[in-house]
């Protein structure tokens, strides 16, 4: 795993995915509220914060299935706000979603292959998937509705990394699977960073986070309430940034954004 | 024995019901789009295929190589454009816009080709032909329909089932933003899938106006509900359902009409609205597919 030094920032060259200043709407609802950050590239960028924080908001805007109110998202140095999804994802924007959602009807091996169709150059081919993921192969003409959510979760995984991504969104892996599993699948994550992919994921299980993370961005009710990097942050710091405690730890949460 | 004839004859159209209803199945499954203007479609192939006999003389038989290209690229500029804008709003939205597509074609049609009824191809032997097996006769065409159902059916299985945008079809209608999120265009998609839908309905109408007359309003009166039956019967979403729909809707309509001739259509109904208070989700249910 190409992870930086606990403490330090790489912050080296382009950043990878910059959002700046983004506000997004939910009908009356401010989902976003002025949230800037940059994720550079081999990071591990995790965005933590309980429900309804605007964590899933925040992905989803940056993958293109939401329209920001204002602000813009850059990838690679290049503004990508008023793109379709599906032009981000041929760019190399990738998106495990919440809840998996695999194409149910479709056979395991045929939803990979859709995360293969529109593929750019690079090293994950479906027989790598299934040398990855090696219960794959067995049942690839299984209907991936019959799976259990850990499974369907891993046939995600191996259905955004098809597309031969450079910036990995995950959202919510943990959802709805069991402990064991979800330490399973994170587990996985160094063998998949290999790469030298970026990663920006989305979690609600904090310590599973700041566990592979190598930045963590904390959101509550829309706005970033932390920054830093897990060995920078205390546990005091984090539990009053995702609970939004604000005299348990005073003057320790940078409000707004990014120097 | 003039029933089992009843019941061969009855098979034999529910070939021709099947290729109206699979084009009506793949829209609704692919896109959520109950196209009313389905039926008043066919009949458009048929002029369409009238004219394109008249002006080159090819032989009527392969008058499909024209007439399928053209209904499918219209299908695809159809989707693209009214029928997308009308997606982006609501399913209401969808039948509204069909419905005034029907009204529009059929007017359009009386205006332009009066409401004289026409046939295609009428003399050609393979339309008045016919051959006995024992007692009963059986005509070319029926049975040529019958076979070009089953082909055309298992066209669109294979399409759907190993090509690349047969698979990009089926991710769409299963989750527009998960295909979205792995690349795919699912306008895009949703075109190809109009497009193929056209291709199917083009038949259904050079079919039927060999195996009958066209009129300006048999799109409505007659195709498009014998559609809708057959799709119903055979239950939504399902291919092989079209075939078995058509074929019950079929044979239906001929024990009917054996029963008294003004009971054909009644006798088809009444199967109908049977299947739909017993069976709503059809004799073969989407979730037993594939």
């Amino acid at each position: 795993m190409s992870g930086p030094p606990n403490g330090e920032r790489p912050e080296r060259g382009t950043p990878l995915v910059e959002v700046h200043d983004l506000v997004v709407h939910h009908g009356q609802l401010r989902a976003l509220d002025g949230i800037s950050f940059r994720v550079f590239p081999g990071e591990v960028y995790a965005i933590i914060g309980a429900n309804g924080a605007g964590k899933s908001t925040l992905l989803r805007t940056i993958a293109g299935l939401h329209s920001p109110t204002s602000g813009s998202v850059l990838f690679d140095g290049t503004d990508v706000t008023g793109l379709r999804p599906e032009r981000r994802a041929r760019q190399g924007i990738a998106m495990v979603p919440e809840g998996r959602r695999l194409f149910g009807s479709l056979s395991v091996e045929e939803n990979l292959q859709v995360g293969a169709a529109f593929a750019r150059e690079g090293p994950w081919t479906i027989e790598r998937v299934y040398e990855t993921f090696d219960w794959m192969r067995a049942r690839r003409n299984q209907s991936a509705a019959q799976l259990s959510g850990g499974e369907q979760q891993t046939v995600a995984i191996g259905r955004a990394l098809l597309a031969n991504p450079r910036v990995l969104l995950l959202d919510e892996l943990s959802l709805g699977l069991a402990p064991v599993v979800v330490q399973r699948i994170y587990g996985m994550l160094p063998q998949i960073l290999a790469a030298g992919l970026t990663v920006l994921l989305v979690e609600q299980d904090v310590s599973q986070a700041l566990r592979v993370a190598s930045h963590i961005h904390c959101l509550l009710e829309g706005r970033t309430t932390l920054e830093g990097t897990p060995a920078s942050v205390s546990a005091d710091q984090v539990e009053a940034a995702y609970f939004g405690l604000a005299g348990a730890a005073p003057d320790s949460a940078p409000e707004g954004s990014e120097p | 024995m003039s029933w089992v004839n009843a019941i061969i004859q009855g098979v034999l159209v529910g070939g021709l019901y099947a290729l109206f209803a699979c084009g009506l199945s793949l829209m609704f499954g692919v896109m959520k789009v109950v196209n009313l203007a389905h039926g008043d479609l066919a009949v458009v192939a048929g002029y369409v295929a009238i004219g394109v006999i008249t002006v080159t003389h090819i032989p009527v038989l392969w008058s499909f190589l024209i007439v399928v290209p053209v209904m499918a690229v219209l299908g695809y500029v159809l989707q693209r454009t009214i029928l997308q804008g009308a997606l982006d709003r609501s399913v209401l939205a969808t039948l509204m816009v069909t419905f005034g597509l029907s009204v529009v074609i059929e007017n359009g049609l009386l205006q332009f080709f009066t409401a004289n009824t026409r046939g295609i191809g009428t003399g050609l032997a393979l339309v008045t032909g016919s051959f006995s097996i024992g007692q009963i006769q059986i005509g070319y065409l029926p049975v040529a329909i019958f076979v070009t159902a089953v082909v055309v059916l298992l066209g669109l299985q294979y399409f759907l089932s190993a090509t690349r945008y047969g698979r990009l079809i089926r991710a769409v209608a299963d989750d527009k933003e998960a295909a979205q999120l792995a690349g795919a265009d699912y306008r895009h998609v949703f075109g190809i899938a109009a497009a193929v839908a056209f291709g199917t309905v083009a038949l259904g109408g050079i079919a039927y106006g060999m195996y009958a007359q066209l009129a300006p309003t048999t799109g409505t009166d007659t195709i498009l509900l014998f559609a809708f039956a057959a799709v119903v019967i055979g239950g939504l979403g399902s291919l092989w359902g079209t075939l078995l729909g058509g074929v019950v809707l079929g044979v239906a309509q001929q024990i009917g009409a054996q029963i008294s001739i003004s009971d054909e259509t009644l006798a088809g109904f009444i199967v109908f609205l049977a299947v739909l208070a017993l069976r709503p989700q059809g004799l073969i249910s989407r979730g037993a597919q594939s």
